[in-house]
């Protein structure tokens, strides 16, 4: 336990010391949000509820979701695994007396605090600043909110990971981590939200993994669920177990067929 | 990468005059392309890729129109004009420009010390490095959506509305390109800055696919005539569609596109030459 503790402060440390490039990405990330939060304005405008969402849930939507993409990892597509395959640094990875997936699940813990630091707060706060927003005041929220998070980053960590060990077949990891990035802005609620997705393209979102990354912690963050906290939380550890596993089983495939050149 | 040895030069021009610009453009963009296409089954995944993150904008789009009607008092076809308009220009200057998001990499690296030593313009190299043909997979959705937006909208075709339909696309990658290249030179007076250069390049495209009537009119106003991003199609598609200015702006700058288009490039052109001037490598 503790050599994936050791990875994930390491991990922790490389990424929290770009700071300057992280504040270029917080101003990135809030000015992206001012211009979802006005296209989104006019919707609601025309529109004043869509599902359970009003106005100012949908701009508080909008600047959580601009602060927690990166943490999240949802425009990632990748881990670091999976320029490491391309390159061939993989070998030293297998060769390390620790579990694969576990060791690439800490570094990517590490990143997401780094960031979740770094990147996180500026969107919402300034968000709220300038624009009418709803954000709760009951700690227990922000706890469970806190909890969904976490399974969060472990499921897009584990899509992540799939669409990386891809190398593995592909040589060049690049096609499938695009691809994947793809889906995941589409399907986690990044481009629109989850609520204005019309019949059965609504429900097809609610119950892909994607939903689970962004929409659902903010749904707990906002009341917005329909069984609550504990409904949320087996939904998501439902998806994150099975990705998990999958990842797993991908693993140990790739593990076999996989010759180092000179090893 | 083999190819970056050899001869670059045409047959039988001289040793000692570098190439022009655009021929060293031209032969560095294929060479890209064929070192991309060493990988051909990531290549095709990622121009797949790029083609259907054009269209899951797009489906982005068609998801809010199937909630409201209009937005801000423009129907579905007409913000898919708007829409195609600027997805197609931004398409083609990613082809065209996008290289230059590299050029951090290459300060950081030190290789941009490489481009300045070599005989060749070193915007022609920034522009086409790394340059894969899976760009050419964003150019499919946009022409699709601008071809149904005409398709779709009640409009009286006359020659300067086909002209003015056009000139948007053409300017508007002008405009796009010259943006590229100014926000692009931000590298070189702080290397990890660059992501604040995607508000205006990606952040252009997004502000620039929906009427500006849904902006604020300060926004608005910024967004004319302090970061010209309406000249890219907002302006022009005024007069193609036929409509007023929400903000009761003047009709002329409904033309005003290729000036605008002009300036920018030698704005452009400006702080390029300024940026390489002041530019000290960080190697040691």
């Amino acid at each position: 336990m503790r050599v994936y503790l050791t990875a994930a402060r390491l991990s922790f440390r490389r990424y929290i010391t770009y700071r300057s490039a992280a504040t270029a990405g917080a101003i990135t990330n809030t000015a992206f949000g001012f211009i979802r939060a006005y296209i989104l304005l006019a919707v609601w405008r025309e529109k004043p509820h869509i599902g359970t969402y009003d106005a100012a849930d949908a701009v508080t939507y909008v600047f959580l979701t601009q602060g927690l993409i990166t943490p999240i990892g949802v425009f990632l597509g990748s881990t670091e695994l999976g320029p490491r395959i391309r390159t061939g640094e993989v070998a030293v990875d297998l060769y390390r007396p620790c579990d694969f997936q576990l060791w690439f699940l800490a570094t990517d813990l590490g990143r997401a605090v780094a960031s979740l630091l770094l990147r996180t707060v500026p969107p919402v706060l300034v968000g709220a600043l300038a624009l009418p927003t709803r954000l709760p005041g009951d700690p227990r929220r922000w706890l469970e909110f806190g909890c969904c998070c976490a399974v969060a980053l472990v499921i897009s960590f584990s899509l992540r990971y799939l669409a990386s060990l891809s190398g593995f077949w592909t040589l060049d990891e690049r096609g499938t981590t695009s691809l994947l990035m793809v889906v995941s802005m589409f399907f986690s609620g990044m481009i629109v939200p989850l609520v204005v997705m019309p019949g059965w393209l609504g429900g097809l979102a609610r119950v892909l993994p994607w939903s689970a990354t962004l929409q659902v912690p903010i749904d707990v963050l906002l009341g917005k669920t329909t069984g609550g906290f504990a409904d949320a939380l087996v939904f998501q550890l439902a998806w994150a177990a099975a990705l998990v596993a999958l990842g797993r089983a991908l693993t140990s495939a790739a593990r076999h067929r996989t010759v180092v050149q000179g090893g | 990468m083999a190819d970056a040895d050899t001869d670059l030069r045409p047959r039988g021009a001289p040793a000692t005059r570098p190439l022009p610009s655009p021929v060293a453009y031209l032969l560095l963009t294929r060479m890209w392309s064929r070192a991309a296409w060493q990988y051909r089954t990531s290549l095709l995944l990622t121009g797949t890729a790029q083609m259907l993150v054009t269209s899951l904008d797009l489906a982005a789009l068609l998801v809010l129109y199937s909630q409201v009607t209009t937005l801000a008092g423009f129907t579905l076809p007409q913000t898919l004009y708007l829409y195609g308009t600027t997805r197609l220009a931004f398409a083609l200057s990613d082809v065209v420009a996008s290289g230059v998001e590299t050029l951090s990499d290459a300060i950081r690296l030190g290789t941009f010390d490489v481009m300045l030593i070599r005989p060749v313009g070193t915007l022609a190299q920034v522009l086409s490095d790394q340059f894969t043909p899976k760009r050419l997979g964003k150019l499919v959705p946009s022409s699709a959506t601008l071809v149904w937006a005409i398709y779709a909208l009640p409009i009286t075709w006359t020659p300067l509305k086909g002209a003015v339909c056009a000139g948007t696309v053409l300017c508007g990658t002008v405009i796009y390109c010259a943006l590229w290249v100014i926000t692009g030179s931000i590298s070189f007076v702080a290397t990890d800055a660059r992501e604040t250069a995607n508000v205006i390049t990606y952040g252009g495209e997004l502000v620039t696919e929906f009427p500006f009537a849904i902006y604020q009119r300060s926004l608005a106003l910024i967004l004319t005539f302090a970061i010209p991003l309406a000249f890219i199609t907002w302006q022009p598609s005024l007069y193609v569609l036929g409509r007023s200015d929400p903000f009761g702006l003047p009709a002329f700058l409904h033309f005003a596109a290729p000036a605008v288009a002009a300036l920018l490039c030698a704005l452009a052109a400006f702080v390029w030459r300024a940026a390489v001037r002041r530019y000290r490598s960080t190697g040691s």
